[in-house]
């Protein structure tokens, strides 16, 4: 079981340009799954490499169990990182890859050779131990650079997008056997994804960077239900913003009052958010004012309305059955749910 | 050409349909074959004048072929008061030690000029270029005061350290061209699951370079067992070579001067064939050359 903690973490790879890592603080708690999410370009691949011992911080520590680990060099760590593009060995067979951090740890060819086979068995290429990396394709060889870093046991397993090559079956799979191989070993583990999807199916939490900083480290439904900002609310997609002035648990808009308990803010220009799903149409009383359908698309499961309210406009999914009752230039009232109402800062004052 | 990087084979993997593959193979097989006779009729061909002048007794125009042969001039080689054996193995020691040395400082010189980009990297380049572009007499004569006072002029170890002029910069720029193609993420990969620094060069490092580290010594080897002037100038004729004893007899001797080119041609083509792989084909790395 291993902690990590990183503490204002920052890495300059040039004066020029601003840091590709800043000031980053993180627990990540042992035995857990941790996703760093982020746009490309946020600064994954540099922490994880960090983190593994293969980039030296230019500021800020990072520890294992309290312990710092900067001065411990990569092969001692026990932090595995596979890469975004898995770097087979390309002179190796698979089973000469699979085998390498055992070959590194002096552990005696028959046992290597045993455990090579079942790390294939588990990663469901058996019997390929004979080939050459290029003669695999880029989903097979992401799960063989996957054996290569679960045969060695490390106490922290640093995944670089581990499932971006995998079309969608595998990538289920994938992520099954990730979890599963996770939780039974308890491996501390990171993975970096930018797809949002992806985090929230798999993270016990997340963390997410925008160009090197820390926005937000939570659990998956607090990015949907309490974001901290108007770009993490963004990031994650689909939401209903609108401007306004916060003040006493209500906030007053240019389409009128909401009453909004939630919030990220005490008071003052603030923004109101509401997921489409919580966008009720027909029904009126508290929290509601008066809209006109501007169009509407149904999806089968579901419907999508997009409703002009004064100047501005809204999207509200509702149960499919809504579009019988509505045709587009209806005039109808349309709540905003108060508990789902969530009350962010402007967005100009969150960098 | 310098088709030593080592990528991410899933780019290509996959993207390769079988019968693709196997006429590409078929291609190299052909490309190598055509490659390894023409550069056998290139090297061989001047040398068959060379022989037959060796064996020849007389030898007037028009005769195509000597009227008489004789084996006076392969005598003469061989017998041990010319040592002439005795000094093919010198120049062998000399050129052997010349590459090694030009391995130990070219290989980490051509990898810092090909990853790393740091200030002064153009001058360094232009300085490591210098010795091919000025005639390497001129850059002598500068030195050779230098090695009188250091004691190393008319010394082996003088010849030797001149004979590295001329064999660093081609073995740098052999493998910077090398390198400029290297992923050192793949070293990085290495060491995560568990491998030290040394192991890393050793299974990472090594393959991925060697290619282009046998065609930098065979240019060193090359370059050095087949050096005249600078051997000349800072030898001062008590370092005996090949080269300087063919030319002594190439004027007083015609026919042991062909012997003895012989004698000095074959050891060439002989390196030259044990590592045609490494020239052709699939692991080409004298296109690193083009790189810089
Ligand atoms: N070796 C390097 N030298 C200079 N800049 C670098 C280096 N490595 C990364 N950077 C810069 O640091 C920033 C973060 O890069 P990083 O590779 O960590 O991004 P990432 O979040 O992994 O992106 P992606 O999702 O595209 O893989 C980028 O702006 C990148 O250009
Ligand atoms: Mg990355």
């Amino acid at each position: 079981m291993t902690q990590v903690t990183l503490s204002g973490l920052t890495k300059i790879f040039d004066e020029k340009s601003p840091p590709a890592v800043d000031q980053l603080n993180l627990e990540i708690e042992s035995g857990k799954l941790t996703a760093l999410l982020g746009p490309s370009g946020c600064g994954k691949t540099t922490t994880m490499k960090m983190i593994a011992g293969l980039l030296r911080p230019t500021s800020g520590d990072i520890t294992f169990n309290g312990e710092s680990i900067l001065s411990i060099p990569p092969e001692d760590r026990g932090a595995v990182m596979v890469f975004q593009n898995y770097l087979l060995f390309p002179y190796m067979t698979i089973a000469e890859n699979i085998g390498f951090g055992l070959k590194m740890r002096k552990v005696d060819r028959k046992e290597i050779r045993t455990r090579v086979t079942d790390m294939l068995d588990l990663v469901q290429l058996p019997g390929f131990e004979d080939r050459k990396p290029r003669q695999l394709s880029g989903g097979q060889q992401q799960r063989i650079a996957l054996a290569r870093a679960l045969i060695v046991q490390p106490n922290v397993l640093l995944l670089d997008e581990p499932l971006s090559n995998l079309d969608a079956h595998l990538r289920d799979e994938m992520r099954e056997l990730i979890r599963r191989i996770q939780t039974e070993m308890a491996i501390t583990t990171v993975f970096v994804t930018h797809d949002q999807e992806e985090a929230v199916v798999l993270a016990d939490r997340i963390a997410l960077l925008f160009d090197g900083r820390l926005q937000q480290f939570d659990v998956p439904d607090a990015f949907f239900e309490s974001p901290q900002s108007v770009e993490i609310a963004k990031f994650f997609g689909g939401t209903n913003f609108i401007p306004g002035h916060y003040e006493g648990g209500e906030i007053t808009t240019a389409i009128g009052r909401f009453r909004a308990p939630r919030s990220a803010v005490d008071g003052g220009d603030a923004v109101l958010s509401i997921r489409p799903e919580a966008v009720t149409l027909g029904s009126d009383g508290g929290n509601s004012v008066m809209g006109r359908i501007r169009s509407h698309v149904y999806v089968g499961r579901y419907a999508r309305f997009r409703v002009a309210l004064g100047d501005i406009e809204v999207e509200a999914i509702t149960d499919p059955a809504q579009v019988k009752l509505f045709n587009d230039g209806d005039e109808v009232p349309v709540r905003f749910d108060s508990n789902k109402i969530w009350v962010i800062g402007p967005a100009s004052s969150q960098p | 050409m310098a088709d030593t990087r080592i990528e991410p084979a899933g780019a290509v993997a996959g993207a390769v349909a079988p019968e693709a593959s196997e006429r590409r193979f078929s291609w190299r097989i052909t490309g190598r074959w055509v490659g390894i006779t023409g550069l056998l009729a290139f090297l061989v061909a001047p040398i068959v004048p060379l022989f037959i002048w060796s064996i020849s007794f007389r030898w007037f125009y028009p005769a195509i072929l000597p009227t008489e042969y004789s084996a006076r001039a392969w005598t003469e080689v061989i017998t041990p008061h010319n040592d002439v054996l005795g000094v093919a193995w010198n120049t062998a020691l000399i050129a052997l030690v010349v590459t090694v040395f030009s391995i130990l400082l070219g290989v980490p010189a051509g990898r810092a000029l090909g990853l790393y980009e740091f200030r002064g990297k153009r001058l360094v380049e232009w300085m490591i270029l210098a010795p091919i572009i000025v005639p390497g007499l001129a850059v002598v004569l500068g030195i050779h005061v230098l090695f009188i006072r250091a004691g190393l002029s008319n010394s082996i170890p003088g010849v030797i350290l001149v004979h590295l002029v001329p064999t660093l910069p081609y073995m740098t720029l052999v493998m910077s061209g090398v390198f400029a193609n290297y992923d050192t993420d793949f070293e990085l990969q290495a060491r995560s699951l568990g491998a030290s620094r040394w192991a890393t060069q050793l299974h990472i490092t090594l393959p991925a370079i060697f290619p282009g580290v046998v065609v930098g010594a065979l240019f060193a080897f090359i370059i050095s067992w087949s050096q005249y002037v600078l051997t000349l100038l800072i030898g001062g004729g008590q370092v005996q070579t090949l080269p300087l004893l063919l030319f002594g007899f190439v004027r007083s001797d015609p026919a042991i001067a062909g012997a003895l080119s012989v004698v000095f041609i074959l050891p060439a083509v002989l390196v030259l064939l044990l590592s045609s792989r490494y020239l052709s084909g699939d692991n080409a790395a004298v296109g690193g050359i083009g790189n810089i």
